[in-house]
């Protein structure tokens, strides 16, 4: 019998992931015991409000947390590495060469004091020892296959001297220089308008296909999500409330949170009349999460609960298959599912 | 960058006109007659007129200056006495050329000047950096506090402690004062390291508190999250990437004080009685010497406005967002 070999399992897991800050009011709870897995060419879209815990989560997971003030537990097995305890100098190594991040906004998260192709270029020395023209060569070639015109030009620009769009495409650029295994692109098309986030969630497909990456996708745009994920986080309050396929999540939501995000995006072929249905209330603050469900005060399915669960019970998301953490039976929340079915 | 170079030239003329109008049309508004210090005891009104004659400061005021102007761009005539332009006169006390002077005095002022700089720069900058680094733990702390007393204790308090201690007392060092480097570099360097650490003493604590403010928040901004999700060590992050954002406000506050050190650090030199530009200054305003009062704020305005203008340059290396015009 052979051994379990360690490229069989998934690429990357990340088991009862806990993140904590201590501030001055308390010790808030960034991230409470989140667990996924990620194969090889796979896209997971993480999704949820501002404040659920999506980027402490990218960030931990690279051990970029301030270390001083932020206890992180769990496991982060990367191909066979376990990253929670690895030392700086591991990570390092891992980071923007096997892991790589997206941000934001790629106006202030690129330098402004260096061109672009010295930017492109320091992250592949750092990784490769390449030579200097070695290393620019490979940033204008990256340049040029993200979609930028004239690259060899172009590298030698400043970041002010792009549009948002193309910086955005540099910054991809950038990441994909060491051929990473894993891409973390935190809100990649937030700062951007929408004809550039087609294109650039695009681009993120075409790359992914060519070199095989997994990628963690970031968002709190629903859309962005449908079009380009396999698999679907839902995050509340620090806690994933639903993972599944990302067509059945969209679908068929098994939590209400989901579904309440749902109602509140709209849509192309609903009437002009049909309200947008806002989700009650807002998130709760991580210091003082609600007791059992943390959906519960703005739940609209409560009712249907017996009993108190919702109240006193924190309820489990199981880790296979489409899954939500929630109380409601399975009844009414095929109700819950009916809903979603037209488009 | 050529237009800039033009633009600027001209406005720091402009400002050593005024600033020199202002100078001169100032001094005759105080009440110190100049002729009084050479009039000596037996003073007649007769005597004191032949030497308001000869000072040339009985002719009106507009005359004098326009004398004094000419005199800089095409040399003046002192009673058969040719001064070659440029021209600023004779002292009223010495009589001797006010040019000849200043830059016999400079090099003084530029050796207290350059090691100063250097040497609050380095020490400055060094500990803004560490305490940045190590923000809340104890050498942030320590050097925070320290630089906080560096900051309180004047220069003619520190300078002269220093003094009796380290060269009086126990005798590490020489006397403080100028010798030139040409000369004897180490009687210059032995003469001038007190000066330089009582001005480093006094001032680093601004470029520490400074680079630390500013590092710190630089370690916020999302580029320098960016230069770590890319796996720079440490060290790389730091220097290449957020210092380089940090120095901005140190360049803007280093220019001002080269500026003025260069124009004569009045207070250090007379503590230590160091014969620079500084030092003359303090003195002929004592005399009431006007050529010579002239003479050291021409010297304290053009290093002033070359220092502004070389920290405009400076923004544009240090950030290519910046262009010059």
């Amino acid at each position: 019998m052979t051994p379990p070999s360690v490229q069989s399992g998934p690429f990357l897991s990340v088991r009862d992931l806990q993140v904590r800050f201590a501030t001055e009011d308390g010790v808030v709870r960034a991230v409470d015991g989140l667990s996924f897995d990620l194969r090889r060419g796979q896209t997971l879209g993480i999704v949820g409000e501002s404040g659920s815990g999506k980027s402490v989560t990218s960030l931990a997971v690279l051990g970029m947390h301030d270390r001083s003030r932020t206890t992180v537990t769990g496991r982060v097995t990367f191909d066979g590495t376990e990253l929670i305890d690895a030392t700086e100098k591991q990570l390092q190594s891992l980071r923007g060469n096997r892991i790589a991040m997206i941000f934001q906004d790629p106006l202030t998260a690129l330098s402004p004091y260096y061109t672009i192709g010295a930017q492109i270029a320091e992250t592949y020395r750092r990784h490769t020892g390449a030579s200097r023209s070695a290393a620019r060569a490979r940033a204008v070639d990256l340049l040029g296959r993200v979609g930028i015109a004239a690259p060899g030009r172009r590298a030698d620009d400043y970041p002010h001297e792009f549009s948002g769009g193309m910086r955005q495409r540099a910054m991809i650029a950038m990441s994909l220089v060491c051929d990473p295994d894993l891409l973390i692109a935190d809100e990649p098309t937030t700062a951007l308008d929408v004809t550039v986030q087609a294109q650039i969630l695009d681009l993120l497909g075409d790359l992914q296909r060519e070199f095989d990456t997994a990628i963690i996708l970031i968002t709190h745009d629903l859309g962005v999500v449908a079009n380009t994920a396999h698999e679907v986080l839902v995050m509340y309050a620090g806690r994933a409330v639903e993972h599944g396929a990302t067509q059945q999540v969209l679908t068929r939501p098994r939590h209400p949170y989901t579904e309440g995000l749902l109602r509140s995006v709209p849509r192309l072929h609903s009437d002009v009349d049909e309200p947008l249905v806002p989700i009650p209330g807002s998130p709760p603050s991580l210091l003082a999460v609600p007791a059992g469900c943390p959906f519960h005060p703005r739940c609209a399915h409560r009712e249907r609960v017996p009993g108190d669960d919702c109240v006193t019970r924190r309820p489990a998301l199981a880790e296979v298959g489409h899954a939500a953490a929630c109380h409601l039976p399975e009844e009414p929340r095929e109700v819950l599912a009916q809903q979603h079915l037209q488009p | 960058m050529l237009r800039f170079l033009v633009r600027r030239v001209l406005g720091a003329v402009l400002i050593l006109f005024v600033i020199s109008a202002v100078t001169f049309f100032l001094f005759f508004a105080l009440p110190s007659d100049p002729a009084r210090l050479s009039c000596g005891k037996g003073c007649t009104p007769e005597l004191l007129a032949t030497i308001h004659h000869n000072l040339g400061i009985d002719r009106p005021l507009p005359e004098q200056y326009w004398s004094f102007l000419t005199g800089i761009f095409a040399g003046r005539d002192f009673d058969g006495q040719w001064c070659s332009a440029p021209c600023l006169g004779f002292s009223f006390v010495n009589h001797q050329p006010v040019l000849d002077t200043l830059l016999n005095r400079f090099p003084a002022t530029l050796s207290v000047a350059l090691g100063a700089a250097a040497l609050m720069l380095t020490v400055g900058v060094g500990l803004g950096l560490i305490a940045a680094l190590r923000r809340g733990k104890t050498v942030d702390k320590v050097s925070m506090a320290a630089c906080l007393v560096g900051a309180s204790v004047q220069i003619y308090f520190f300078g002269i402690i220093a003094r009796y201690l380290l060269v009086d007392e126990l005798q590490w060092l020489p006397q403080p004062g100028y010798t030139s480097p040409f000369a004897a570099p180490g009687a210059w360097f032995g003469g001038m390291v007190l000066p330089w650490i009582t001005l480093t003493v006094v001032n680093a604590a601004t470029y520490a508190r400074y680079t630390r403010s500013s590092m710190v928040d630089t370690l916020g901004e999302d580029y320098v999250r960016t230069a770590r999700a890319k796996g720079l060590s440490s060290w790389g992050v730091y220097i290449r990437h957020a210092w380089r954002g940090a120095m901005t406000p140190v360049v803007t506050t280093f220019g001002i004080d080269l500026g003025l050190f260069l124009g004569g650090a009045l207070i250090t030199e007379t503590t230590f009685n160091i014969h620079g530009i500084g030092k003359l200054a303090v003195d002929s305003v004592a005399n009431s010497d006007l050529p010579m009062i002239m003479g050291t704020v021409l010297v304290a305005a053009t290093a002033m406005v070359l220092a502004s203008i070389a920290v405009d340059a400076c923004y544009a290396v240090i950030d290519p967002r910046v262009r010059l015009r």
